[in-house]
């Protein structure tokens, strides 16, 4: 009897250790979304085709040079990419860690996993292309959110940003910060292989 | 005039000089003000204000949004400040921040299953620290007085007693 009264504060002493230990092991910039399991915000935006901004979307800022007259880019919306798993890829010129992951994003594109939607959040649309010509362009197409509001109706508050989106519309994935191999093949891939799963 | 109230006069002067000079920075900021509100109406401005004081900015974790002036910051603020210029409620635009971000922007997060420990833990915590106290006070109130061990005077190794041991109870 005693000598369990004599362990309780070490019992105490373990519950807390283990309790901050796991507070250690826990990444407290990594807010859980809202949105998973919740159809993808609506949008419709413009696109990035060869340094001009093609489409007229809902994004009406005044910096972005318009350009209908091509027959690519129509602007995009939600509906047009139901039916097909597909990842979007919030991304910028002036981002340091979008660099960083980006050949993670070539590589799942030239691998065919999953079409790749890219979002390019409050850039300027010269930089943009730049950006791409250069590093090279992995993105099915391009959504150019100018002022940053499509960027807010899906939470986006750290870019990068990456969203798997399933045929029904629904958000099944977010990762914020650049992305990792390690994540690429622990969650994306099998996540992307279920998805695609006929049936 | 007489000398001596010119040689207070100029004291005078030098005095308040240095004070002017030494206040110079403190009143920088009142009068440099950093950005004009976006909106001229001051009722409105406030309420937008006192909103987003209540929402956590999530580029800086441990700031406002009202505080903020982290790029995203900005633009919920300016969020904010349309959706109640549209007339819409206090409540619609938690709801709009909420729907988005999750219970995580609000700096008072509503009270359910994954935040009762939160609300009232401390106040558990409290009490039961309270509780242990009086418990422990009461049971060593009763102990007889012999339970305790006499106040001994400590011996040295070399069987001396030092001075101050032997000054009884301090």
């Amino acid at each position: 009897m005693k000598l369990l009264r004599a362990l309780i504060p070490l019992a105490l002493f373990a519950a807390v250790a283990v309790f901050l230990a796991m507070g250690l092991g826990l990444n407290p910039s990594e807010v859980p979304s809202p949105l998973i399991g919740k159809p993808a915000p609506a949008f419709a935006l413009p696109q990035l085709v060869d340094g001009t901004v093609t489409g007229t979307g809902t994004s009406t800022s005044s910096n972005t040079t318009t350009n209908t007259s091509t027959s690519t880019g129509q602007p995009l919306s939600r509906e047009d990419l139901l039916g097909k798993v597909w990842m979007l890829n919030v991304w910028a010129s002036w981002c340091a860690p979008c660099r960083e992951e980006h050949p993670l994003v070539v590589d799942i594109a030239q691998r065919k996993l999953v079409p790749v939607y890219g979002l390019n959040y409050k850039d300027a649309p010269a930089a943009a292309t730049q950006w791409l010509r250069q590093l090279g362009n992995p993105y099915t197409g391009v959504l150019v959110d100018a002022d940053g509001r499509v960027g807010i109706d899906f939470g986006v508050y750290g870019v990068p940003e990456t969203f798997i989106i399933d045929r029904q519309g629904i958000v099944r994935f977010k990762h914020v910060g650049p992305l990792n191999a390690g994540v690429v093949r622990d969650k994306i891939e099998p996540l992307l292989r279920t998805l695609n799963a006929p049936g | 005039m007489h000398p001596a109230d010119r040689t207070f006069h100029r004291w005078a002067l030098t005095l308040l000089a240095a004070w002017v000079l030494l206040m110079a920075p403190a009143l920088a900021p009142a009068l440099a003000r950093e950005a004009a509100p976006a909106s001229a109406d001051p009722v409105l401005e406030n309420r937008v204000m006192r909103l987003s004081s209540e929402l956590r900015c999530l580029v800086c974790q441990n700031e406002t949004i009202a505080a903020s002036h982290a790029d995203l910051a900005v633009d919920l603020r300016n969020q904010v400040r349309e959706m109640l210029r549209e007339g819409q409620s206090e409540a619609d635009v938690t709801r709009y921040m909420t729907e988005r971000y999750g219970d995580f922007i609000l700096y008072r997060p509503p009270v359910k299953s994954t935040t009762v420990v939160l609300w009232y833990g401390p106040a558990v915590l409290l009490v039961a620290g309270l509780g242990g106290l009086w418990w422990i006070l009461r049971r060593r109130n009763r102990l007889a007085a012999d339970q305790f061990d006499d106040d001994e005077p400590v011996a040295a190794p070399d069987g001396s007693v030092r001075a101050d041991d032997l000054q009884g109870p301090r």
